[in-house]
């Protein structure tokens, strides 16, 4: 993971009308990563990756795919990047062979091993009609299809969804494998944090058109932190602790969830003389939300002077 | 080798640590012995689904901490080099476990003397393990 950055923005924007839909985007994803794009729906995370692509035209800023400008990118450069949109385009009429047969026609480098392996990993058979596949299948020919001609970059949009848990599997399974060649790169938008934690090694986290996070998965499972503090009384006020993302005030005790958890933070809490003080272990699901959810104390908490008797 | 590690995404537990916890459990409990190899990283993330450098960190880790060892061009076996941490190290390790414990029986109304005994009849059950006497 060396060397320049397979994807990189600088102050990507992309309006529709009035309102951003991507701002000041600033992205980098390092070369051999697996990398979950994530963010709730409208967020923005489909129109960057068209945007990456050179399928829309950023309002401003800039960006780089494999080295090359995205408002210019010479077909020698498209054919090296995998692409799987969230509707998959086929033609209903072809045969699964035959899909693969004119798919190969537009790439040089086209592997005909792998795209057998793929299909038949999702136990698919060569002169099925694509008219007649499930959801699931589909998806898997796809997969085929956008793997056949090994991609330096792989870039799926949603790819999980409406997949059942089997082709699911599959899925993630194929993620997995693409690894064994350590100059390969996945860039994926998802809403499945269980995939999410078992495949990534980077994340971004775009929220309401802005990138919030960008950094490996694991130091953003670090820098979310939930604390319990037990009281021997009622517990004091919420305390203004720099990062705080939720709070929750029940009978003689305050849980916290705050990010960027530090000595100071803690200085912060012990100042407030708790009975008890202990790290709460959190989930990567529960981290995410409390990090998109609403902030601060308005989620579940009762106003001070509802509080007070 | 009666042993298998079984992951679970959304656990409160980093995959890389459930791995770690279970190849130590089954040390401890005698389902691993020295000498014994562990799947490569490639064979064991493919077989959990999970990215390989999860792996590598969870083999990492239990290097580092001195309970498996690389050998060149043989793979990933269980060995025995002690004495990793120092007392006051793995005191700082402890002690933090013990007041969990402690706090979880407190809150059930345990009593001390329950506690106690409760923590004899444990060391009993794991006296095959180092340092039971």
């Amino acid at each position: 993971m060396n060397e320049q950055p397979v994807i990189r923005t600088q102050g990507l924007t992309r309006y529709f009308g009035a309102k951003p839909a991507v701002y000041d985007l600033n992205l980098e994803v390092p070369r051999g990563c697996v990398f979950a794009f994530l963010g709730r729906n409208g967020s923005g995370k489909t129109t960057t990756i068209r945007m990456l692509l050179g399928l829309l035209e950023p309002t401003r800023g800039e960006g780089s795919i494999l080295g090359h400008d995205i408002r210019s990118l010479p077909p020698e450069v498209r054919a090296r990047i995998g692409y799987l949109t969230e509707d998959h385009q086929l033609y209903g009429w072809m045969s699964v062979r035959e899909c693969g047969e004119f798919q190969s026609r537009f790439y040089p480098l086209w592997n005909e091993q792998i795209f057998r392996a793929v299909i038949g990993h999702f136990n698919l058979k060569p002169t099925a009609r694509v008219k007649d596949l499930s959801r699931g299948e589909r998806a898997g020919l796809c997969l085929g299809l956008t793997l056949a001609p090994e991609p330096e970059l792989l870039v799926l949009d949603d790819p999980a969804i409406g997949l059942d848990p089997v082709a699911h599997r599959s899925l993630i399974e194929s993620m997995i494998y693409l690894t064994r060649r350590s100059d390969r790169t996945i860039f994926f938008s998802s809403h499945q944090l269980a995939d999410v934690e078992r495949v990534a090694d980077y994340v971004a986290v775009l929220d309401r058109s802005v990138l919030q996070v960008c950094c490996p998965l694991e130091t953003f499972r670090n820098s979310v932190r939930q604390i319990r503090l037990r009281f021997s009384s009622a517990p004091p006020p919420v305390p203004k602790i720099p990062g705080l993302l939720q709070a929750f005030r029940a009978e003689g005790e305050l849980r916290l969830t705050c990010m960027h958890y530090n000595d100071a933070t803690e200085q912060a809490l012990r100042a407030l003389a708790p009975a008890q003080m202990e790290m709460v272990p959190i989930s990567l699901e529960d981290a995410f939300i409390s990090y998109l959810g609403e902030r601060g104390e308005k989620s579940f908490i009762l106003s001070e002077t509802e509080a007070q008797p | 080798m009666s042993f298998n590690i079984t992951i679970s995404t959304g656990s409160n537990t980093p995959i890389y640590k459930q791995i770690t916890d279970q190849v130590w459990l089954a040390f401890v409990t005698g389902k691993l012995a020295v000498g014994d190899q562990l799947p490569s990283v490639r064979t064991l993330a493919e077989d959990l689904v999970v990215n390989p450098n999860t792996v590598a960190r969870a083999y990492a880790d239990l290097m580092r901490d001195g309970l498996i060892e690389s050998r060149a061009g043989r793979g990933v076996f269980i060995t025995r080099k002690r004495k990793v941490f120092t007392r006051e190290e793995g005191w700082r390790r402890l002690e933090p476990l013990i007041d969990a414990a402690i706090g979880e029986a407190m809150t059930m109304d345990f009593t001390h003397q329950e506690l106690r005994e409760a923590f004899e009849k444990k060391l009993g059950q794991w006296k095959h393990v180092k340092g039971g006497n």
